[in-house]
């Protein structure tokens, strides 16, 4: 499957890209997953994620917590805690 | 039902014309509360924020939160109002307004606004330090998620 993956803050500066259309392997059922597999794309992923309990994310623009499965996901954002207000 | 009104902008909210809009020919709202967000300039170490946001998504979350707020306190109107990108010291970042019958659901509901605001809509503030130096993403607080739990 195919997926839009979008990154803020200081997830995005340290992968180096805001946003990429990526294929990922069969085995990527849940966020979790997704988080273990982008950690495996190379240095700057692993620096970006190697706390995964931080990182938040959301699927179509809704926040989900890292058991969700991703299936029919059309953009999964990938973020720190939000600290705005 | 009231719906909010929620904006995500660059450019800064007057705040006399939002409360204006917002109680224009109404005669049933007996109380407004605001609440407006500054940028502070940290006793002189910082120069400037950047708030970088989720487009799309800041703006549903804001309005899911609005909505939620004027269903639990029986609201009658709701504004919101989210600044991005570079804002100086001494400028607005955020503006809630809240209107009810009485009092004490306007504080309530605008309250709880900016504890879910803060802890789930889809911004991040960089700082930029007086001193020219690359500043850091601020780090979410550990307050922040206890306000909001409050509301449980």
């Amino acid at each position: 499957m195919t997926v839009k993956l979008v990154y803020f803050a200081w997830v995005r500066e340290r992968i180096g890209k805001s946003e990429e259309d990526l294929d990922l392997p069969a085995g990527v059922v849940t966020v979790d997953d997704l988080l273990a597999h982008l950690t495996t794309l190379g240095e700057e992923y692993e620096n970006a994620l190697q706390f995964p309990d931080v990182i938040r994310v959301a699927i179509n623009q809704e926040h989900v917590e890292h058991g969700e499965p991703i299936a029919g996901a059309r953009e999964i954002g990938i973020f720190p805690p939000m600290t705005g207000g | 039902m009231t719906a909010p009104t929620i904006r995500v902008q660059s450019t800064d909210f007057d705040l006399q014309a939002e409360i204006s809009a917002l109680t224009a020919g109404r005669k049933n709202i007996g109380a407004v509360v605001t609440f407006t967000g500054l940028c502070r300039d940290e006793q002189g170490a910082l120069s400037a924020l950047e708030l970088e946001h989720y487009p799309g998504m800041a703006e549903a979350e804001m309005l899911r939160i609005g909505e939620l707020a004027i269903d639990r306190f029986s609201l009658l109107g709701l504004t919101a109002i989210h600044r991005f990108g570079k804002i100086m010291p001494g400028e607005n970042i955020v503006l809630v307004i809240a209107a009810a019958p009485h009092r004490q659901a306007a504080f309530d509901g605008a309250n709880f606004v900016m504890d879910f605001l803060k802890t789930s809509a889809p911004f991040w503030k960089k700082e930029h330090a007086a001193d020219g130096a690359q500043g850091d993403w601020i780090a979410a607080k550990d307050a922040d998620d206890t306000a909001r739990d409050r509301w449980r």
